[in-house]
């Protein structure tokens, strides 16, 4: 039943090469040009197979806006309801490869209206091609691209200013358009962008240098896209973390935790904690299909042993030992809003990581995307960005999208609807009581001091307050019952009591509080802010 | 840091999505079509629950004209994994007579195969089925999510698809409403055939070139797999080498003339070939908008 004849050594080699996959995606206007660009790639490529060929010369004729030339935007256009709007409504996931790179294109849509579909488009992309119509310049929908685009962690753009047979190839119109491009976008933090002059309906400077712009001492686009540097930065060679996916037991004999290696690495032997627990423990396999690992690295999706009984689900994170990666259950981040009804803060369940939390949220400014520039607002409207606070109703493992693109993300959905209303980042991450996750001090409830003493949403300064006050006050009981009873015995006894009593208490009182805000489906710092209501 | 290879990646994703789903779905069940995207799916579900079995059945949809090497190849393969196997047969079709010489070939996939999904998924209660479709195949598959959410009547609404950034699936429905989930959405035919090679992943004979009797039909080749397949006047069954790019029911799959026999030499015929996959399936090719059609209606 094998397949007859194994590969040649030179042919697995040929198979294992590494990252030879480039992921991008391309956005700009309304009619910038954007699907024929991408139906140049593929037909420049080759990728275009004949009878898909042969179909497109139908089509061209029956929808297309090239007369009786090929209309190759038709190739990517693909659902009836956008071929006869002439528009591209949702992202298309598009595949070519030349003999040194795989692509992966997430052609997305133009129009203000599909804002959502692009971002989704940009979240999994390593680089960027923003076009620009020469006639046109730099729009507010190229900002707009270019702000979302940099949100979600693209760093690497390409503008591809397109229609250059319109405007006699001007070198003059080219540079200008480049100059307000980056003054446009010099707050956004790329770290490298690339202006190409082409005409995507002619093929210039795609597959090759075009004659018609002897002073552009660049590169041809697909030359670029094949050999464009998108490394990530080297990670810390002793970070770990694994958000915790599903646990593996199919018998009473193996625990393993599956996950997505989302930054660093796991070897074995390696000393790890769990989040938001903190309990530690050591790696003792990494199990796959084809037997054990000693190692396995960043994005790849893995099993681990761990060495003690101890207990982990879904949600929860496995750390490297001294990783610093907080717990809280508050946020400040961007996020774009993608629901219809405008931005409401209740109602909402927050997804990120392997975790889902109820969830509110207070929106604080509006991003212009024009200008960059932020006001006061309490809500957003559909395709609206804005800085939000957002609150969990328990804790999570979470870091700032900077740090971690798996731990940094998110995403809202709304409860009784089940539709996804937001992607967002994370900016600022605010540590709360139960667990600052480096200052783990006990296996068993390495937490229990910091809950007793810290009030809910915590700062070092509230926590220090709060220390202060309780050991003023029973010094208070303990000076009163020293008049009252004679006796510094009894006083001391009184004071040390009062303040463990109180501590104990005010848990209690938490704890019983927060079950019954969360009947009521409420967020109890929402009413302590008085915020939402 | 090593990088992972373009397989690799492609690898990490599947698996991640495969997990996903068990891990939020109550009743997720993995649609076992034989062909190499199957073997691939299925390949990569056992690697993902490793040292356990996948926590969930396969299914696999009988349409009673599948090539028989299929149905042989797919009972030792169950076997040998020791996994649960459902197939399900439209009955009522079957009674019927429904079938492609007669019905034609949009009659017989609509009943045999699209109507036959839906009993068999309504029968179980499925909650998500995980299929081998590659957004490649075809122009609609392009936009179709990877988790791409169902009503309960089955429908497929392309305008309210949910955004599905970085990996985070929303996996959260409604009574009665399923999920349709793609692992393989981002690998490309070659990339399925480089994996196959790569992992050792065993696929169906028919893949790879032979003598087999064909007759010209249509302008395909069609293999007469047993005599339910009467020829028609003129026609003549010719020992041909051949071979399938895609394997379904046997009267509406087009051979190749070819004498790859090997997996290097399908891997560079599929390499030089400047034909597209489903070009030797017909069903395809009923009106320019045919496949988004048929999936608004159900079909996979």
């Amino acid at each position: 039943m094998n397949a007859p004849l194994a590969l040649q050594a030179h042919e697995v080699a040929a198979l294992t090469a590494p990252a030879a996959l480039l992921r991008f995606i391309t956005c700009g206007s309304v009619d910038d040009g954007k699907s024929t660009l991408i139906g140049r790639l593929l037909y420049d490529t080759g990728a275009v197979p004949e009878d898909q060929l042969a179909a497109l010369h139908g089509d061209s004729r029956r929808f297309g806006t090239q007369g009786d030339a090929l209309d190759l935007a038709l190739l990517v256009d693909g659902l009836a309801a956008e071929r006869e709007q002439g528009i591209t409504i949702d992202v298309a996931y598009r595949y070519f490869s030349t003999p040194r790179r795989a692509f992966i294109v997430a052609d997305t849509p133009g129009h203000e209206q599909y804002t959502r579909n692009m971002a989704t488009g940009a979240s999994g992309a390593e680089l960027a091609i923003i076009l620009v119509d020469a006639r046109k310049g730099v729009l507010a929908q190229t900002r707009r691209h270019s702000f979302i685009v940099s949100m979600v962690g693209v760093r690497r753009v390409v503008v591809a200013i397109n229609k250059m047979d319109l405007v006699g190839f001007d070198e003059g119109v080219f540079n200008a358009i480049a100059e307000s491009y980056r003054a446009a976008t010099r707050h956004l933090g790329f770290d490298e962008i690339v202006f190409i002059p082409v005409s995507a309906l002619r093929g210039d400077n795609i597959a090759s240098l075009s004659a018609d712009t002897p002073w552009y001492a660049g590169r041809a686009l697909i030359d670029h896209l094949e050999t464009v540097d998108v490394t990530p930065a080297a990670a810390d060679p002793l970070a770990l973390r694994m958000p915790v996916q599903w646990v593996n037991r199919p018998n009473a004999q193996f625990r393993g935790f599956s996950g997505t290696i989302a930054n660093g690495a796991a070897r074995i032997g390696q000393d790890v904690k769990i989040l938001p627990s903190g309990l530690r423990t050591r790696i003792s396999g990494i199990v796959t299909a084809a037997g054990d690992r000693a190692e396995a690295q960043q994005d790849e999706a893995v099993t681990l042993v761990l060495e003690d009984e101890v207990d982990a689900s879904r949600g929860d994170v496995i750390v490297a030992a001294q990783d610093i990666t907080p717990v809280a259950r508050v946020f400040d981040g961007r996020l774009l809003w993608m629901s219809e009804r405008a931005a409401s803060g209740q109602g909402l369940i927050l997804q990120q990581g392997m975790s889902t939390a109820n969830a509110a949220i207070t929106v604080r400014t509006q991003i212009d995307v024009n200008t960059f520039a932020e006001r006061p607002s309490e809500t957003l409207p559909v395709n609206g960005i804005g800085r939000v606070r957002v609150r969990a109703e328990k804790p999570l493992v979470m870091a700032t999208y900077a740090q971690d693109r798996v731990l940094g993300a998110f995403i809202l959905i709304d409860r009784l609807t089940n539709e996804t209303v937001a992607l967002g980042v994370i900016d600022e991450v605010n540590p709360v009581d139960l667990l600052a996750s480096g200052g783990a001090q006990s296996q068993a409830r390495p937490d229990l001091w910091r809950r007793l003493l810290a009030p809910a949403d915590d700062t070092p300064e509230t926590l220090a307050e709060a220390v202060s006050w309780r050991i003023v006050s029973a010094l208070v009981v303990c000076a009163l019952a020293a008049v009252l009873t004679q006796s510094a015995v009894v006083a001391l006894l009184a004071g040390v009591a009062d303040f463990i009593v109180r501590l104990l208490l005010r848990a209690a009182h938490r704890d019983v509080f927060r079950r019954v805000t969360a009947l009521r489906q409420v967020d109890p710092d929402q009413i302590s802010d008085g915020g939402g209501i | 840091m090593i990088q992972l290879t373009h397989l690799q990646k492609l690898e990490a994703e599947a698996i991640h999505i495969i997990r996903e789903v068990a891990a939020t779905c109550e009743n997720p069940v993995l649609l076992y079509s034989i062909g190499k995207d199957s073997a691939v799916l299925l390949h990569l579900a056992m690697k993902a629950f490793a040292p356990g079995k996948p926590p969930f059945p396969l299914l696999h949809v009988d349409t009673t004209w599948k090539f028989r090497e299929m149905i042989a190849f797919r009972d030792a393969r169950i076997a040998e994994l020791g996994l649960e196997l459902l197939v399900h047969v439209n009955e009522e079709g079957r009674a019927a007579g429904v079938n492609p010489f007669a019905s034609g070939s949009r009659l017989h996939t609509d009943v045999m195969k699209t109507q036959a999904l839906r009993q068999a998924l309504d029968k179980y209660k499925f909650d998500a089925a995980f299929g081998g479709a590659r957004r490649d195949e075809e122009r609609s598959r392009a936009k179709e999510r990877i988790f791409s959410l169902r009503t309960p009547e089955h429908r497929w609404d392309p305008k309210s698809q949910r955004p599905e950034p970085w990996r985070l699936f929303n996996t959260r429905k409604r009574p009665g409403e399923s999920f349709r989930v793609f692992p393989l959405s981002n690998w490309t035919e070659a990339d399925v055939w480089d994996y196959v090679a790569l992992e050792k992943i065993p696929v169906v004979p028919l893949y790879f070139a032979k003598p087999r009797p064909v007759v010209a039909r249509d302008g395909m080749l069609i293999m007469r797999d047993d005599d339910r397949m009467e020829l028609r006047a003129g026609e003549e069954i010719e020992m041909r080498s051949v071979r399938f790019r895609t394997l379904g029911c046997y009267p509406l799959t087009g051979a190749v003339e070819s004498t790859a026999a090997t997996l290097p030499e399908i891997i560079a015929e599929m390499r030089s070939s400047r034909v597209s996959e489903r070009q030797g399936r017909l069903i395809d090719h009923d009106g320019g908008a045919s496949m988004e059609q048929k999936k608004q209606e159900g079909y996979f």
